[in-house]
């Protein structure tokens, strides 16, 4: 194989972590139409795992599962289930706001709302019922830190957040959802919109995040997934157009020594 | 790090509490209100509906839906009384048609005007001019037609009086042109430029492309604007009111003076008393205008509808 | 040939264009006229008085203004009414509604609902409020009236201005774990605020100038004081234009054109109002 790889990248094999979530027999339906067919992984704590896989694989519909944002499309319907800490989170009695207090999505395209910076992280916390001026101040100036942000707006605060560039935005995201103290943060292709900096910053601030948050990402880029994550699943879709899960496992197994003959073509034919 | 502790805290507390479901009181509350207003629209149609025939509806147990709508007096005091309103639907027919032969080809023609032909300047002077017409109120349109444009008429006609059926078709026609020219132009601007270029690239004229492709291909929409324009006129009451001439024979010309529809409930209900038969004669009139604009409506909308369908890409 | 017959195409081309810009023109000079006729015969009549007095003599002198006054509070009464019930419709339409049956009837309720005479109006104004629900010939009944008439471009400003807040916005809220009524009022509906409110001034302007549902449910033509309560009766601009027109006679023409001057002062500038309210909305919305 003609990829490289950098050293570290084998470091980034999880150590034996406890599975945060849990994905069994999931199949996901638009109406008639199956977007998903029995997916099954789990996904450990305090890691980065990535979901790759060629465009139109299901990517962000199996990601806006841990969160349950797909409820909001009309027709979508989940078989299966999806644990969070063992419990299915697409139970009746289950909360999705509360679920989606504690797992924060950050999506493709920055989507800042269009108020001040500093608004913007309070947003959050506010709907939570935290309205002390004091401690928003605290949470703020902590989640932009956290989100490596804070050197950068730190004198704007109360400037729109639609002033800052693209990258700074979606940092503002990530803090904005920092800022609810998630246990679990989703990213949909968070980079795709920036430039190669930007990026890069992301990812860092990805990487240091991993000691407290588990991170899910997708991503169409193999490099960046190769660079940041620790657990790779590759998505493909079959004829039918449903999307399912060929290979998963170690970043560094399914980069260097995939074991499905589809990932294999998919990665070298990215790489090269 | 604070964060951290909480976190620790409410995942060794009680994991499967923390995400049980939550009973918001007061957002079921206000969403329970939210989907009864959003019924309130149906709620209002359907009490307007309900009202007309209960005040209306029993006139015919005095007077024969045949005399009710063929009956050519009306003579609501006299004893005993009569109900016919054969000469305010007439009116309201003289004075449709003949705002509707004034408002349809101008309001095309300019609709035509602004969407093919006019530079962008002259388009962005005239619409704001034409939103204004759609924005005098129409009690001010009547006192026009009663201060300016009857005498003229009169004198143009040489008529007994201006106040008639033509005056208040004509101040009608004004009405109706803004949604005539802005659903109009609508539809106009919905035909794909492909349409135009194809046009061109046969070798015809802008006009000969405006008139043989881009209006047969908008005509669903201009009928649409014709229909609401229709609507418009047939509903309007003040102008008619004022300009008409307030005569209670059949008019058989729209020279005469006359009394729409809208207009004979207007000047009838102040003295009609509450379950009399007047009353109920002009809620019956009023059930009449009711079906007829909500007729003449869904008819435009269903050919919006299909309009906006055939373009849709 | 060929260059004949391509003038001749053209010169139909141009006589064409000409009886378009013809009919253009048949459309914008009319308005002009009036427009500038009402402000030429009304100017004479406006003076301190003629907007600060009460009418006297059946209309013939004093001023108007309990009319002006009494336009004004049926504006705010209708708006009062009719926009929260537009904001709320408005909500469940863009933000509850399913695509079915329950939501294409009501879509059809609100396109019928515009196109209802304001006469018939009116008689439900008369039928419901005035004589069913005993709240007589007053100022909430007209209100009331002119609110049901206004509810529908209320309904549909405001589903247009809520539609337009882009869907990430809620995404945004909604993965924050806002709930969804959270993400409407504290994200959407700000947001939606100036498309919302330019539906609302326009819904004023159009209350202020309708005559025929406030001459069922009975404006008051002479009335040389204030309404003290919703329960009072009243007087309108509009109605006053129309009687002191058409049903008083010996009533001087510059007051009926003075009269005339007001009422389109006032319902034009709320035409204006709303329109600077839409473009610094867009302006604003295209610069940030």
């Amino acid at each position: 194989m003609n990829m490289k790889l950098s050293p570290d990248l084998l470091s980034n094999a999880p150590a034996c972590k406890k599975t945060r979530l849990g994905v069994t027999g999931v199949n996901l339906f638009y109406g008639d139409f199956q977007a998903l067919r029995n997916i099954t992984l789990e996904i450990p704590e305090c890691a980065i795992t990535a979901i790759i896989g060629p465009s139109g694989c299901g990517k962000s519909s199996f990601l806006r599962l841990f969160n349950r944002m797909n409820d909001l499309i009309t027709g979508a319907r989940v078989e299966g289930r999806i644990e969070l800490d063992g419990i299915n989170i697409y139970d009746k009695s289950i909360d999705v706001v509360e679920l989606r207090k504690r797992v924060g999505m950050v999506f493709q395209k920055p989507n800042p709302f269009p108020l001040s910076v500093f608004e913007n992280v309070a947003y959050g916390p506010k709907r939570h019922g935290r309205h002390n001026r004091g401690e928003l101040e605290e949470i703020v100036e902590k989640s932009l830190r956290q989100a490596a942000l804070w050197d950068e707006v730190k004198g704007k605060l109360e400037q729109s957040a639609l002033a800052l560039s693209g990258g700074q935005q979606q940092r503002l995201c990530i803090a904005r959802v920092l800022a609810v103290e998630p246990e679990v943060i989703l990213m949909d292709e968070p980079c795709s919109a920036l430039d190669p900096v930007a990026t890069l910053k992301i990812e860092d601030l990805m990487r240091s995040l991993t000691e407290s948050y588990t991170i899910i990402i997708v991503t169409h880029n193999m490099q960046q997934a190769a660079r940041v994550s620790d657990m790779a699943a590759f998505l493909m879709m079959e004829a039918d157009r449903a999307g399912v899960l060929v290979e998963y496992g170690p970043t560094s197994d399914i980069f260097t020594n995939p074991k499905d003959k589809r990932t294999e073509d998919y990665i070298t034919g990215r790489f090269g | 790090m604070l964060g951290q502790q909480v976190k620790v805290a409410t995942a060794e507390a009680s994991p499967d509490n923390g995400l049980r479901r939550r009973w918001r009181i007061g957002e079921k509350f206000i969403e329970g209100w939210i989907f009864l207003t959003g019924l309130l629209a149906i709620v209002v149609l359907l009490g307007i509906i309900a009202l007309l025939l209960k005040e209306g509806l029993p006139i015919f147990l005095d007077t024969p839906p045949w005399e009710f709508f063929f009956g050519t007096r009306w003579y609501p005091v006299s004893e005993p009384p009569t109900f016919g309103i054969m000469p305010f639907f007439i009116s309201t027919l003289w004075v449709t048609l003949v705002a509707t032969a004034i408002s349809v080809p101008v309001g095309v023609a300019c609709a035509a005007y602004l969407a093919e032909v006019a530079p962008d300047k002259v388009r962005e002077t005239v619409k704001p001019i034409i939103e204004l017409l759609a924005g005098i109120p129409s009690v001010v349109m009547g006192f026009i037609g009663l201060m300016l444009l009857s005498p003229l008429v009169q004198s143009a006609f040489n008529l007994n009086t201006g106040l008639c059926g033509l005056s208040a078709g004509i101040m009608l026609s004004l009405m109706s042109l803004p949604i005539i020219v802005s659903v109009s132009e609508d539809a106009l601007r919905a035909v794909p430029d492909e349409f135009r270029q194809a046009s061109y690239a046969l070798g015809a004229t802008r006009w000969e492309t405006i008139i043989h492709v881009c209006i047969p291909a908008a005509l669903s929409g201009i009928t649409a604007a014709v229909m609401l324009g229709v609507g418009r006129a047939i509903g309007e009451t003040m102008t008619v009111l004022m300009v008409a001439g307030g005569a209670l024979a059949v008019p058989v010309s729209p020279t005469e003076p006359m009394m729409p529809m809208t207009a004979a409930i207007a000047s009838g209900i102040g003295n009609a008393v509450r379950g009399g038969l007047q009353y109920q004669a002009l809620f019956a009139i009023g059930l009449i205008l009711f079906i007829l604009t909500l007729a003449v409506n869904i008819i435009a909308d269903r050919v919006l509808e299909r309009q906006k369908r055939k373009f849709a890409r | 040939m060929i260059g004949s017959r391509i003038t001749s195409r053209q010169l139909s081309q141009q006589t064409a264009f000409g009886l378009l810009i013809i009919s253009a023109a048949v459309v914008v000079l009319p308005v002009i006229f009036i427009i500038l006729q009402i402000v030429i015969s009304g100017g004479s009549a406006i003076s301190w008085e003629f907007l600060t007095l009460a009418p006297s003599q059946a209309g013939k002198a004093g001023g108007i203004f309990p009319a002006i006054i009494g336009t004004f509070y049926l504006m705010l009464g209708t708006i009062i009414i009719a926009l929260p019930v537009g904001v709320l419709a408005g909500i469940y339409l863009t933000e509850y509604a399913g695509n079915n049956w329950l939501t294409r009837i009501i879509n059809l309720a609100i396109v019928n609902l515009a196109g209802v005479p304001s006469i018939v109006y009116g008689l439900f104004g008369l039928g419901v409020f005035v004589l069913a629900l005993k709240l007589g010939m007053s100022l909430l009944s007209a209100s009331l009236t002119l609110a049901c008439q206004a509810l529908a471009m209320t309904i549909t400003t405001s589903r247009e201005a809520i539609i337009a807040v882009p869907r990430e916005y809620r995404e945004g809220s909604l993965a924050v774990g806002a709930t969804r009524w959270q993400t409407i009022r504290h994200m959407v509906l700000p947001q939606a605020l100036p498309g919302i409110i330019t539906g609302a001034v326009l819904a004023m302007s159009r209350a202020a100038g309708e005559t025929a549902p406030i001459l069922v449910v009975g404006a008051a033509f002479l009335l040389p004081r204030l309404p003290q309560s919703p329960f009072d009766q009243f007087m309108a601009l509009p109605y006053h234009l129309y009687t002191v027109a058409a049903h008083v006679p010996g009533i001087p023409q510059s007051t009926m054109w003075g009269v005339a001057l007001v009422l389109l002062v006032v319902v034009l500038s709320f035409n204006v109002l709303a329109t600077v309210i839409r473009l610094r909305a867009r302006r604003r919305r295209y610069s940030s």
